[in-house]
């Protein structure tokens, strides 16, 4: 059993398709935890003590967030320079979240043949994500690849519900442990996970 | 005194100040200068105004030295009094017995006989504190170092007066009939109960202090009436001035300890400011009469020796001040200004000589020759501190740092002033204290003052609108006023005796709504907080919440609503004279917000600065691919 924080940040939920349905598929389990940062922090106010007693609670954190300009949302971005600090969470005698599981889980509007050098992104969302990923590393936890809904302005109710189905399940296996992290780590996109049990 | 008498004296006097005065102070002299000039003038040697009744006049007025000292011990809170022992007893003894021993060898040598070098000596060792500590204060270097250790050595002096007069029967060699000197009810009784008696007395105004005086003054601050309480606060004085003549003790220090007692009290800057100008008029007057003492008829007899021994008393003075300044660590510049400040004789030497006449201790030549040299030497010393100012220490100023430390200043000065200690202002004095800034409070309700003092806070009783109330309070030199008193009327008394008096303070006012803040507007003042504003929109954001908005939406919302409130606040204010045109605009305005509210929600197009899966971006997004 492992217990899940998911750190979420989308500064308009309330009119959000996709984010909306993703988020209802968040298992409602004991050891799953909703964080909504703009919900929590409307004037950026972080409570950093309370974030980092979070942190501590959990072994899989998962930053979910629309994909902004090529980024997260600014206050994901509040939430790195405002918890992680130095000592605690990387640096000498930082090793609170060493061993710690965590990955990107994103929507992006435009589709995946428009993240790559053909594309019109020119760049991958593995090379988009690359600050998130050296975050992760630099504070010793275990980084994955991104969980990814792309092409979301495109998409179909149908697609939709599928895509809400996989993030769903996906945190149902991280949730149960039932994951070997360096198969995850060998993936492009967490989408692909192995289903039928691993 | 006949009235006549009276009103033709009045008038001359308050004449001569009132010309002479300015026209000083425009020169650069001092006001100090300008009341001698102005006795000058009028004393018997050139228009004749003033004859022999300048010397009562001289002795009513020093009663303004006596409320100097209280204003001074008001200022002066017992544990920084107490850091103050070492220049009282170090500079101040040393620099009077030095002084007197190198006068009284002087003297001896120019054939005196010892007992009147002796007095001469005493006399002559002390200088002048109605001279210095006004010019001083006129001058803001109290809080120098140099400022500190004069008024340290003055207030040892003050001291010494009472020995000194004790022990000058004694150099008599006849005794003295009726002696004016030592008239206290303590005569006769035996040496110990004498002391047993002066001990009770100081004890007496410590305990009336605490318990007496400071109830009595927050009933007749609920009186609400100011001239009770300039009445209350004179009789203090006064009070303390007679117990203590009564014990043979010297008034000023009497009321200088009553100060003190009283400088932790709410009514601190209250009693300064009542008292201040009855201070100043009393010290002026005394001024007046010294200017009218020299004896001009005296000195042109014998220009040359007049000149000369006074010149000759203030370089011994003023040596053995910069001796003893050095010894104790003094820095330079300060030292000059040490030394210049104290280099005079002052007008305990008046006291001293005639009591030295009544007891037969000198001859009648040696005294007039010794008044003229006291009143030429503190006469000149206006002069010597503009020399000092000028001349010397320019000099000194390149390469020395500024030794000003303001954690030793005599008054307790913030950078903020609050004024309105209730719901509001309480608010913003425990958010600035807890952000580690100071603030004076002052209020005006003698009872909150009271249990908020109880609580801890350091509020002054008085009314913030009085220009001198707020001087006293430190209001030259805050950077920041805060208005947080709800009655329109009274901030707008406030706004304008601040923007009279101090103009480079930033004003930051409490408004309660809409019109008051209009009224601030034609006033010139930006600053300005509705106290209803803030709150209401905040409330209005959770109930938008409550209702299902998004947490950042309504908070975006709000500030939005803020900042337009805001901006049509200022516009509205220009169209409020015209009172047809302010109400249709106000109403424009009321529909123009509620339109714009309504566009923040439905417009979709606003999405695109939250959303990237809003319906514009994903049309065109969508037909590209």
């Amino acid at each position: 059993m492992q217990r899940v924080l998911i750190l979420f940040a989308h500064p308009r939920l309330e009119n959000s398709r996709i984010n909306s349905r993703l988020v209802r598929a968040v298992p409602r389990a004991d050891n799953f935890t909703f964080h909504d940062l703009y919900d929590n922090y409307p004037d950026f106010n972080i409570d950093i003590e309370l974030e980092k007693q979070l942190l501590l609670d959990h072994d899989v954190v998962v930053w979910h967030h629309p994909f902004y300009w090529y980024s997260s949302p600014p206050i994901l971005k509040q939430w790195i320079d405002m918890v992680l600090e130095y000592g605690w969470a990387y640096g000498t005698g930082g090793e609170k979240l060493k061993g710690k599981v965590i990955f990107n889980a994103i929507t992006t509007g435009g589709n995946n043949d428009a993240y790559c050098p053909e594309g019109y992104n020119c760049f991958t969302i593995t090379d988009f994500l690359r600050p998130f990923e050296q975050t992760a590393r630099l504070c010793n936890m275990d980084y994955l690849p991104p969980f990814a809904v792309m092409g979301t302005h495109r998409m179909k109710d149908a697609e939709i519900e599928k895509a809400a189905a996989d993030y769903g399940n996906l945190l149902g296996m991280v949730g149960n442990g039932g994951f070997e992290p360096d198969k995850l780590r060998a993936l492009k996109f967490l989408n692909d996970f192995p289903r039928t049990g691993a | 005194m006949a009235a006549a008498d009276f009103l033709s004296q009045a008038t001359v006097y308050l004449a001569a100040a009132v010309i002479c005065v300015p026209i000083a102070k425009r020169l650069g002299l001092g006001s100090v200068l300008g009341y001698l000039i102005a006795g000058m003038l009028i004393g018997p040697y050139a228009f004749g105004f003033l004859g022999e009744e300048g010397e009562d006049l001289m002795h009513f007025a020093e009663f303004g030295v006596v409320i100097m000292l209280f204003i001074i011990g008001l200022e002066l809170e017992p544990q920084k009094l107490w850091r103050l022992r070492k220049q009282i007893l170090g500079v101040g003894m040393s620099q009077v017995l030095v002084t007197a021993a190198i006068i009284f060898g002087a003297c001896l040598a120019l054939g005196l006989i010892w007992q009147s070098a002796l007095t001469v000596a005493l006399a002559l060792a002390l200088s002048s504190t109605a001279i210095v500590l006004q010019t001083l204060a006129e001058k803001n270097l109290m809080d120098s170092e140099g400022g500190r250790n004069s008024f340290a050595v003055l207030l040892f002096q003050d001291i010494a007066v009472i020995p000194i007069l004790a022990i000058l029967p004694l150099l008599a060699f006849r005794s003295v009939a009726s002696d004016e000197g030592s008239k206290t009810i303590l005569e006769g009784l035996p040496l110990g109960l004498q002391t047993v008696a002066v001990l009770g007395a100081v004890a007496l105004i410590v305990l009336a202090g605490r318990y007496l005086i400071v109830p009595g003054l927050r009933a007749i601050a609920r009186a609400r009436l100011r001239e009770l309480f300039t009445a209350a606060a004179l009789l203090i004085v006064v009070s303390i001035a007679l117990l203590m003549q009564a014990v043979g003790l010297s008034p000023a220090l009497g009321t200088f300890l009553g100060g003190v007692i009283l400088a932790n009290s709410e009514y601190k800057h209250e009693l300064e400011s009542d008292l201040d100008p009855i201070k100043g008029l009393l010290l002026g007057l005394f001024f007046i009469a010294v200017g009218a003492s020299i004896d001009f008829d005296l000195i042109a007899a014998n220009p040359l020796l007049v000149v000369s021994l006074t010149a000759a008393l203030m370089a011994v003075k003023f040596a053995v001040l910069f001796g003893i300044g050095r010894f104790f660590n003094l820095l330079t510049a300060q030292n000059f200004l040490f030394a210049f400040a104290l280099a005079q004789a002052g007008e305990f030497a008046f006291v001293i000589f005639s009591f030295a006449a009544q007891l037969g201790i000198a001859s009648s030549e040696t005294l007039g020759l010794g008044i003229s040299v006291v009143a030429l030497s503190m006469t000149v010393t206006p002069l010597l501190f503009i020399v000092n100012e000028k001349l010397i220490q320019p000099r000194l100023c390149d390469g020395t740092p500024k030794e000003d430390k303001p954690a030793d200043a005599i008054e307790e000065k913030n950078k903020v002033i609050i004024a309105g200690f209730g719901h509001f202002g309480s608010t913003v004095g425990r958010f600035l204290r807890a952000n580690g800034v100071e603030a004076t409070f002052l209020d005006n309700d003698p009872d909150r003052v009271n249990l908020l003092r109880k609580l801890g806070f350091k509020v002054y009783y008085g009314d913030a609108t009085r220009p001198d109330f707020l001087l006293s309070a430190g209001a030259d030199d805050a950077e920041i006023f805060v208005s947080a008193i709800d009655d329109p009327e009274r901030n707008y008394a406030l706004v304008e005796t601040l923007q009279k008096f101090f103009p480079h303070l930033e004003l930051m006012m409490r408004a309660n709504n809409r019109y008051d803040a209009y009224e601030f507007i034609e006033m010139g003042l930006g600053n300005i907080y509705r106290e209803s504003l803030d709150t209401s929109v905040r409330l209005g954001v959770d109930v938008l919440r409550k209702l299902g908005g998004g947490a950042y939406t309504s908070y975006r919302a709000g500030q939005q609503f803020l900042k337009r409130d805001e901006a049509a606040m200022g516009e509205l204010a220009e169209h409020r004279h015209d009172m047809k045109a302010y109400i249709s605009e106000a109403r424009a305005r009321i529909e123009l917000q509620e339109e714009l509210m309504e566009k923040d929600m439905e417009d979709k197009a606003r999405e695109q600065d939250h959303a990237w899966d809003s319906e514009p971006l994903v049309r065109g997004f969508g037909a590209g691919e």
